[in-house]
């Protein structure tokens, strides 16, 4: 079945990068979505329906941790499993995010098959 | 993996930190780019005119750069988003910021005690070369002369203890 994703990042390389590594991973996808921040992204949300979010930390405006935060106040995202994405590595940041709401996190740099293997189990559980 | 701490104690002038500095790299060319580093052991007199900067504060306090020059670092973009050399436009200082953002991070990912207490800034990258450079850093930088496809890039790290 085909996906809708939302990919929230600051740097629009690293958003094809992403695009592209979900294709990669074997991804059906009938609709991406695009933001450059936190409330960009909240923006996209207000009036799209997505199946997935992948998810930035370090960006200005808002950040990934209060986007997901601010998530529950989307109607359209109330229950659309976020992963993050980011160079934020440490184990702190990692249980930060969990707690906030994230279904995965994935460190930057990673291959395809990283992405994979995060995102599938996130989606298998929606369906 | 050693924490922090030890790794201040164990040398002042942190040259401990350039093998991490520079596997760093490695994995964000090798990952990302699909491409592997070379070491390049003597400077070659290029002109680098892109600097891509990520700056540290916390628990390290300084710069991290990667200079490269205008071909290398339209290669990188090209690479980083799977289109032909000549398609790449505006999006090499993007993409270069990005890289020195990876590496950075890498790099504290790999200190114990450091990722979490250390944060970085948002990439600012700088097009040319007529121009100084003035940082706080009160060590001489930590500095890395690797090839790229066959062209030089230098990747260092500046240091306000």
């Amino acid at each position: 079945m085909a996906i809708r994703a939302l990919i929230v990042d600051d740097s629009s390389v690293m958003r094809k990068i992403v695009e592209r590594s979900l294709l990669q991973a074997g991804l059906e996808m009938s609709q991406v979505f695009q933001a450059g921040n936190g409330a960009e992204a909240l923006a996209v949300l207000e009036e799209n329906r997505v199946d997935l979010i992948l998810c930035d930390i370090n960006m200005p405006v808002m950040d990934g941790l209060e986007f997901i935060k601010r998530l529950p106040e989307v109607e359209n995202a109330k229950d659309v499993p976020v992963v993050m994405i980011t160079t934020e590595g440490s184990e702190a940041h990692v249980v930060q995010a969990l707690s906030c709401g994230a279904r995965g996190y994935i460190r930057k740099p990673f291959t395809p098959e990283q992405v994979k293997e995060h995102i599938l189990p996130v989606l298998a559980d929606r369906s | 993996m050693k924490s922090v701490n030890e790794l201040f104690a164990a040398n002042d002038n942190h040259e401990d930190w350039i093998p991490l500095i520079e596997l760093a790299a490695r994995e964000v060319f090798e990952l990302m780019l699909n491409c592997r580093l070379t070491v390049l052991k003597t400077a070659e007199a290029t002109a680098l005119e892109i600097t891509s900067m990520v700056g540290l504060a916390g628990k390290l306090c300084g710069v991290l750069s990667v200079r490269c020059g205008r071909r290398a670092g339209a290669l990188m973009a090209s690479k980083m988003l799977g289109v032909p050399l000549e398609k790449v436009g505006p999006e090499v200082s993007d993409a270069l910021g990005e890289i020195a953002n990876m590496v950075a991070g890498n790099f504290k990912n790999k200190i114990s005690g450091l990722s979490e207490g250390c944060m970085l800034s948002p990439p600012t990258v700088i097009t040319g070369t007529d121009y100084d450079l003035h940082s706080r850093a009160d060590s001489p930088a930590l500095e890395i002369n690797l090839l790229f496809e066959g062209m030089p890039i230098v990747i260092s790290l500046q240091i306000n203890s």
